[in-house]
């Protein structure tokens, strides 16, 4: 079967959703918007994230993962977005031709004017650690185990260890613990956690869960199923001090240690990528290197707070709106620059005239500080300087221009955003 | 007395510290600082004097499209009654129709709070 669309959003997560209504509230009609969803249901991660502390920022009220998402898929509904369920996208070409397949629509050559990338990302697994020893079951992601207790109704194990503190890793182990479970410690390879202090206080200290930092697990013992690990203390290396090593029994491991934007579908259509974020190279307008092709949320670089990835995608959405009725012409893109601690920058690339006011440049940097000054460079000239109470890895900032500092990214060809530690 | 408390109230996660009689804890001889709202003040004093979280979990979904029903408390509930609540849960089905906001369970574990639904499930 062959199908023409004018914007093709893939992902029905909460990306996909808020594209789609920035797409449709720009003037596109619901019948030429169609979201490309490989679950059963929309709302995608937010499905199975229960907890509550999403939407402070949007709606001003703590909710619910499935509440936030309900928010999106009810004005979806009201505005009969098109959407398919159930449908995977096997490939798609820089001629925005998409393949996709779903039991109802079997397989389905799919032509797009625009097309908006929206796959969200993957927990790295056990794999991409390297950690020796046998392989047993009841090695998990954290988000693997999530989807098996509040989705399934499973409770993947009884006596747990959980490497990683990031939120998603404390999450669970509140998680596990209200189900029945016993988690017996935390494991952090740093010496601080990148997750929020809220999660560390309500989720380990309130059920006396132990946090040790700077430990790993250094060795998986158990054949058919998992027995127990082998932790160690690291140096500042971060390599595992000899003499440390302590077995803790336990029948399930869950890996919390990061997140990659799932971009295998993007591939095909040979856009430029950012090696430190694994997503797209895109400009102020969410565009990537290939005109009409749009990408947004955690595809694009992995977010802390859903909030911003809504934002964002609404953004990309209004984008590809403007898009298909030929008000983005392509034209010559400057590019920003992350230095001196910063990791990264999206966008990379912007369209220097029509940056405004309401023009955000998010960034990351590589380690904790404290009372250092943020700088921003427009060709090599300084024309902004930010005091920064602390900033840290776990913490995506963000920083809009204007007045003479607003006047001079307009012209500039280069943005370079830098940390500078001699206050 | 001194303590200090991380707010949990959103994701800043204030330091909170906590000056108070220990003799004679009552809301006006306590004091707050380091929060950067009022919602942090109410969160410690309430910390201090009677602990209590808002529970999120799930209860099993008579549906033919969801097996389980994502469900929070209406209102915090006291902390030391959260496993209590979890034995309470787990004897709880839901039954298709649902909508977000419904009411599965009255005067939940404490009264004046319900446990309610968090998603709506049509079939």
């Amino acid at each position: 079967m062959t199908e023409n669309i004018k914007i093709a959003i893939i992902g029905g997560g909460p990306a996909g959703l808020a594209a789609a209504l920035g797409a449709y509230k720009q003037g596109v009609s619901e019948n030429d918007i169609l979201i490309i969803e490989r679950d059963s249901c929309l709302g995608g991660i937010l499905n199975q994230c229960i907890h509550a502390g999403f939407g402070l920022h949007r709606f001003g009220e703590e909710l619910t993962g499935p509440e936030y998402a309900e928010r999106f898929i009810k004005q979806v509904e009201d505005t009969k977005i098109g959407y398919v369920t159930d449908a995977m996208v096997l490939s798609m070409t820089k001629e925005k031709e998409i393949t996709y397949i779903s039991p109802s629509k079997g397989l389905v050559h799919l032509k797009a004017e625009a097309v908006i990338l929206a796959m969200g990302c993957r927990e790295r697994t056990r794999g991409a650690l390297n950690i020796p020893g046998s392989r047993p079951a009841g090695i998990f992601s954290a988000g693997t185990a999530q989807r098996f207790v509040n989705i399934e109704g499973y409770l993947p194990g009884k006596e747990v260890v959980i490497l990683g503190s990031g939120d998603i890793g404390l999450i669970m182990a509140r998680r596990m613990t209200l189900e029945g479970a016993k988690v017996k410690a935390v494991c952090e390879l740093m010496p601080y956690s990148s997750g929020l202090a809220r999660n560390i206080a309500q989720c380990l200290d309130d059920f006396d869960i132990p946090l040790k930092l700077s430990h790993t697990v250094v060795d998986i013992h158990g054949k058919d199923r998992l027995t127990g690990v082998t932790i160690a203390k690291v140096g500042s290396d971060l390599k595992p001090i000899k003499g440390t090593e302590e077995m803790i029994e336990c029948d399930t491991l869950l890996l919390s240690v990061g997140l990659i934007p799932e971009n295998e579908a993007s591939k095909g259509a040979e856009i430029e990528f950012d090696k430190i974020t694994s997503g797209a190279v895109v400009d102020n307008f969410r565009q990537t290197s290939v005109n009409g092709i749009f990408a947004c949320g955690n595809v694009l670089h992995v977010h802390d707070l859903v909030d911003f990835v809504s934002a964002e995608s609404e953004l990309a959405g209004r984008s590809a709106a403007k898009y298909v009725t030929d008000r983005i012409k392509s034209c010559n893109k400057s590019i920003t620059k992350p230095t001196g601690g910063v990791r990264y920058i999206v966008p990379q690339r912007y369209i220097p005239e029509t940056v405004d006011e309401k023009t955000e440049f998010f960034f990351r940097v590589g380690k904790n500080y404290r009372n250092v000054y943020l700088k921003v460079f427009c060709d090599g000239k300084e024309i902004m300087k930010k005091k920064l109470l602390r900033a840290a890895p776990g913490e995506m900032e963000h920083i809009t221009f204007k007045g003479q500092a607003l006047d001079a990214v307009r012209i500039s060809k280069e943005l370079e955003i830098t940390i500078d530690e001699e206050v | 007395m001194e303590k200090t408390f991380t707010c949990v109230v959103c994701p800043i996660g204030c330091e909170l510290t906590v000056n108070y009689d220990e003799n004679d804890i009552i809301d006006e001889k306590i004091s707050v600082h380091g929060n950067s709202c009022p919602r942090g003040e109410k969160y410690a004093k309430t910390e201090l004097i009677h602990p209590e979280r808002t529970l999120t979990s799930i209860v099993k979904c008579d549906s033919s499209t969801l097996s389980m029903l994502p469900v929070k408390t209406s209102s915090p509930i006291p902390k030391e009654k959260l496993f209590e609540a979890m034995k309470l849960i787990n004897t709880i089905t839901a039954k298709a129709p649902i909508k977000q906001g419904d009411i599965l369970y009255k005067n939940f574990v404490v009264d004046g709070v319900d446990l309610v639904a968090c998603r709506s499930v049509k079939v």
